[in-house]
C-alpha cells in the first residue's frame, strides 16, 4: 500500500487530497500510467507531466524514479512559495 | 537555525529584534519579508496551500545548505499558510554572520530556493473567482546562479 497525495490544482482536478493505493508500479511513471487508466479525471490531471512535479517520501524526485519501498508519493504543480 | 511553518500572523519586527540576540560575534543581520501584494488591483485574499511534513523538511534542507555555503551564525525562516489579506506578511528570512557579504548572499539564496523548492502553492481570490498562481520561469532560472 502506498499513500498518494495531491496538492493545489492537481488536488482540485482529481477531487481528493489523498488516497491509499494498492499498486504494482515499480517507478513513478508506472504509477502515473495506472492512475491515468483509472478515470477521466486522473487522465486529465496527468495529461501534461511537464506541468507537474513529484515527491517520493517527501523529497523532490523524477517521474522515472523507482518506487521500491516508498510509503508516500505526492503530485503537484511547480511550487510558488516566498 | 529556526524554521517555522504556521498559519498565524507574525510580527517581523519583533522576530528580527529577537533574532541572533546575545551573540556578540555577529556583525551583520540581513532580513527579507514577503508581503501579500494586490497585483491585479482586485485581490480580496490569497490562499496558501502547503505539504505538511515536506514543507518543514525542505525548508530545513535549504537552511542547512546555506549554512554549508556561507559562514552563518544563525538562520531564521518563517513561512505562513492559509488565508492572507492584502498587506499581510507571508514569510520572512533572516541571516546573521560576522560580515555582511555572507548574510546578504545567504538571504538571497534562501529566497531563491524557497520560491521554487519549498512545497507551497498560492491561489489568488478576486471578485471574479480564484486562480492558482503560475510558477515563473525566472524563478527557476534564479537557481542557476547558485549551481
Amino acid at each position: 500500500m502506498i499513500d498518494v497525495l495531491y496538492f493545489a490544482w492537481v488536488r482540485e482536478r482529481i477531487g481528493i487530497p489523498k488516497e491509499k493505493l494498492e499498486t504494482t508500479a515499480t517507478t513513478v511513471m508506472d504509477l502515473v500510467e495506472e492512475l491515468r487508466a483509472r478515470e477521466e479525471r486522473y487522465a486529465l490531471a496527468f495529461s501534461d507531466l511537464s506541468a507537474l512535479r513529484v515527491a517520493v517520501d517527501q523529497d523532490l524526485s523524477d517521474f522515472d524514479a523507482p518506487l521500491s519501498g516508498a510509503r508516500e508519493v505526492a503530485f503537484f504543480p511547480p511550487m510558488t512559495g516566498g | 537555525m529556526r524554521v517555522l511553518v504556521q498559519e498565524a500572523l507574525f510580527d517581523a519586527g519583533a522576530e528580527l529584534n529577537a533574532f541572533a540576540k546575545g551573540d556578540t560575534d555577529i556583525g551583520a543581520v540581513v532580513s527579507f519579508t514577503g508581503v501579500t501584494r494586490d497585483v491585479s488591483g482586485g485581490l480580496s485574499r490569497m490562499l496558501i496551500e502547503h505539504y505538511p511534513g515536506m514543507t518543514e523538511r525542505a525548508l530545513t534542507q535549504i537552511c542547512e545548505e546555506a549554512q554549508t555555503r556561507w559562514s552563518l551564525a544563525d538562520v531564521l525562516v518563517i513561512h505562513r499558510f492559509g488565508t492572507m489579506e492584502p498587506g499581510d506578511n507571508i514569510m520572512m528570512v533572516a541571516t546573521a554572520s560576522r560580515h555582511r557579504a555572507d548574510a546578504f548572499a545567504a538571504a538571497e539564496f534562501l529566497m531563491d530556493y524557497l520560491k521554487s523548492r519549498a512545497p507551497f502553492w498560492k491561489k489568488e481570490i478576486t471578485a471574479d473567482g480564484s486562480e492558482w498562481v503560475a510558477a515563473k520561469d525566472s524563478d527557476e532560472d534564479a537557481l542557476d546562479r547558485w549551481s
